[in-house]
């Protein structure tokens, strides 16, 4: 495991993504208002990319003509078939054990913190940005 | 069945060769078809509209579950529906899935459901000639099909013969939510013509026949809706047989697109056991229906199931029948199936070579 800058704060808006390369794997990196995830891009029912995908929030309902809308953003729909990943997670809401993907460890930190360390980046830090680091 | 973990890096590229037969063109702008209308039916389009036999003109049974039917990665950058651009669909479907040919079913206007029976062979007209002049004449991939207004089956086999020398073209396509069952003695002169042109009839789903698109009525989702294509499909497989189609026209092929696959055999196996009783009812069947479902009807796979364990698809293409499966991956709507992930199950290559492109190249007798 080693850490990773992939990407500046300002570089993903909320409500956003971006897709990074990481030793061989295709990550998103997703802003939900303000608070950031990493998954694998790749879905794990035919492939597709999720970072493609739709964001949406999380419905539910306790009964049949009952709805209720949550965690607003948090949840990405597969661009193919609807699949709905969970972005704190990675876990599909339909089948959580078996079909989910992988969330890496994400950490937001300042370039002051980071000039010193010696990782692995993409491009130059400076000491006044903040940072989207992930482990992979 | 393990965990899914498409996640863990790419699959070594395996070199893929694939028919696709169900690729979905689309217009950018309906007047796309006017170079190939009679003035008077641009004027009457102008003046008067399309209408289909349902309340809502150009509505869609009911809402599908993505906008236009398709991959949200499916939309080109310069604008446009997706299946609207030929480089988008050469850059991501036909060259990284290996796709050697591709067999265009455009479901545009939907001019077997026209109430106007004169416009909607007009319709058919101007889109085979679309089909020709914007696709497949630009990508020697594609090939186009030959699409029918079937309520006008005189209009119909006037359009079959136009074409069915016309190497652009490799089968009659109609949809299945037709007037009547499509076994129907009306209908008869279209597999006629099929016949005598040796062109198979694709039945891809679809239609707007004014009838409920359920036996049990009009439902309230899209997933109901989205599962009634079996239901269709079943009506038109049973008509077919018990109405003698086969029987009478002994050279007929038919290939079912989009209706699903795990309720062919026990559909079969439930008329075979119907027909050993009542077989009196239908004396011209000189065979059990199987028989001929066996002999007639071949299956594109998208939808492909996924009954979660491996040995059951396997067993569903040995009931029915492997020779008798079309690689297809609905190109560019919402429920594509990827030729790398569709089949949930091991294959030898022998097989996945048979079912990605040796079946569509000996059913379409491609050299």
């Amino acid at each position: 495991m080693a850490r990773h800058v992939v990407a500046t704060v300002d570089d993903i808006a909320p409500g956003q993504r971006k897709l990074v390369h990481v030793q061989g794997r295709d990550i998103g990196i997703f802003n939900v208002g303000g608070e950031f995830f990493a998954i694998a891009n790749r879905c794990p029912h035919e492939g597709a990319s999720l970072c493609k995908g739709r964001v949406v929030g999380l419905v539910e309902s306790s009964e049949p003509g009952s709805y209720q809308l949550s965690r607003p953003g948090e949840m990405v729909r597969c661009p193919w078939h609807g699949w709905e990943f969970d972005l704190r997670t990675g876990k599909s809401w339909c089948d959580p054990l078996r079909t989910k993907v992988r969330a890496f460890d994400l950490k937001v930190e300042e370039g002051a913190a980071l000039v010193e360390e010696t990782l692995l980046r993409t491009f130059p830090v400076s000491i006044e940005r903040q940072y989207v680091v992930i482990e992979v | 069945m393990s965990t899914l973990e498409l996640d863990r890096g790419r699959p070594a590229e395996a070199k893929l060769r694939v028919i696709d037969c169900d690729i979905h063109p689309a217009m950018n702008a309906w007047t796309e078809v006017h170079p190939y209308l009679a003035k008077k039916w641009i004027e009457h389009l102008t003046v008067y509209g399309s209408h289909l036999r349902h309340a809502f003109s150009e509505a869609l049974t009911h809402p599908r579950m993505s906008p236009d039917a398709a991959r949200v990665d499916a939309y080109p950058d310069e604008g446009g529906p997706p299946g609207s651009s030929l480089a988008l669909m050469r850059s991501q479907h036909l060259d990284p899935n290996g796709v050697a040919f591709g067999m265009l079913i455009p479901l545009r206007w939907n001019p077997g459901s026209q109430r106007n029976l004169d416009f909607g062979v007009a319709l058919t007209l101007a889109m085979n000639t679309w089909q020709v002049e914007r696709w497949v004449k630009n990508e020697p991939r594609l090939r186009a099909s030959i699409l029918i207004a079937q309520e006008d089956t005189v209009g119909s086999v006037a359009e079959i013969e136009a074409r069915a020398s016309d190497p652009n073209f490799t089968q009659i396509l109609l949809l299945p939510r037709t007037d009547e069952p499509l076994g129907r003695r009306r209908y008869w002169p279209i597999f006629e013509a099929a016949e005598r042109n040796n062109l198979p009839i694709a039945v891809h789903v679809g239609g707007t026949n004014g009838h409920s698109s359920t036996g049990g009525g009009w439902p309230s989702y899209y997933m109901e809706e989205h599962h009634a294509v079996a239901e269709t499909m079943q009506s038109v497989l049973s008509s077919l047989v018990f109405e003698g189609v086969f029987e009478r026209f002994p050279g007929l092929r038919v290939v079912i697109m989009e209706g699903g696959l795990g309720w062919i055999p026990s559909f079969s196996a439930r008329m075979d056991k119907h027909w050993s009783r009542l077989r009196s009812e239908v004396p011209h069947l000189k065979r059990s229906p199987s028989e001929y479902i066996r002999e007639h009807v071949w299956f594109t796979t998208q939808p492909m199931e996924e009954p979660g364990r491996a040995s059951q698809l396997i067993d569903l293409f040995d009931r029915i029948g492997w020779d008798r499966l079309l690689f297809s991956t609905d190109y560019p709507h919402w429920d594509f199936d990827d030729p790398r992930h569709a089949f949930k199950a091991p294959l030898s290559e022998a097989q996945r070579a048979q079912l990605l492109y040796g079946n569509a190249q000996a059913f379409y007798g491609i050299d």
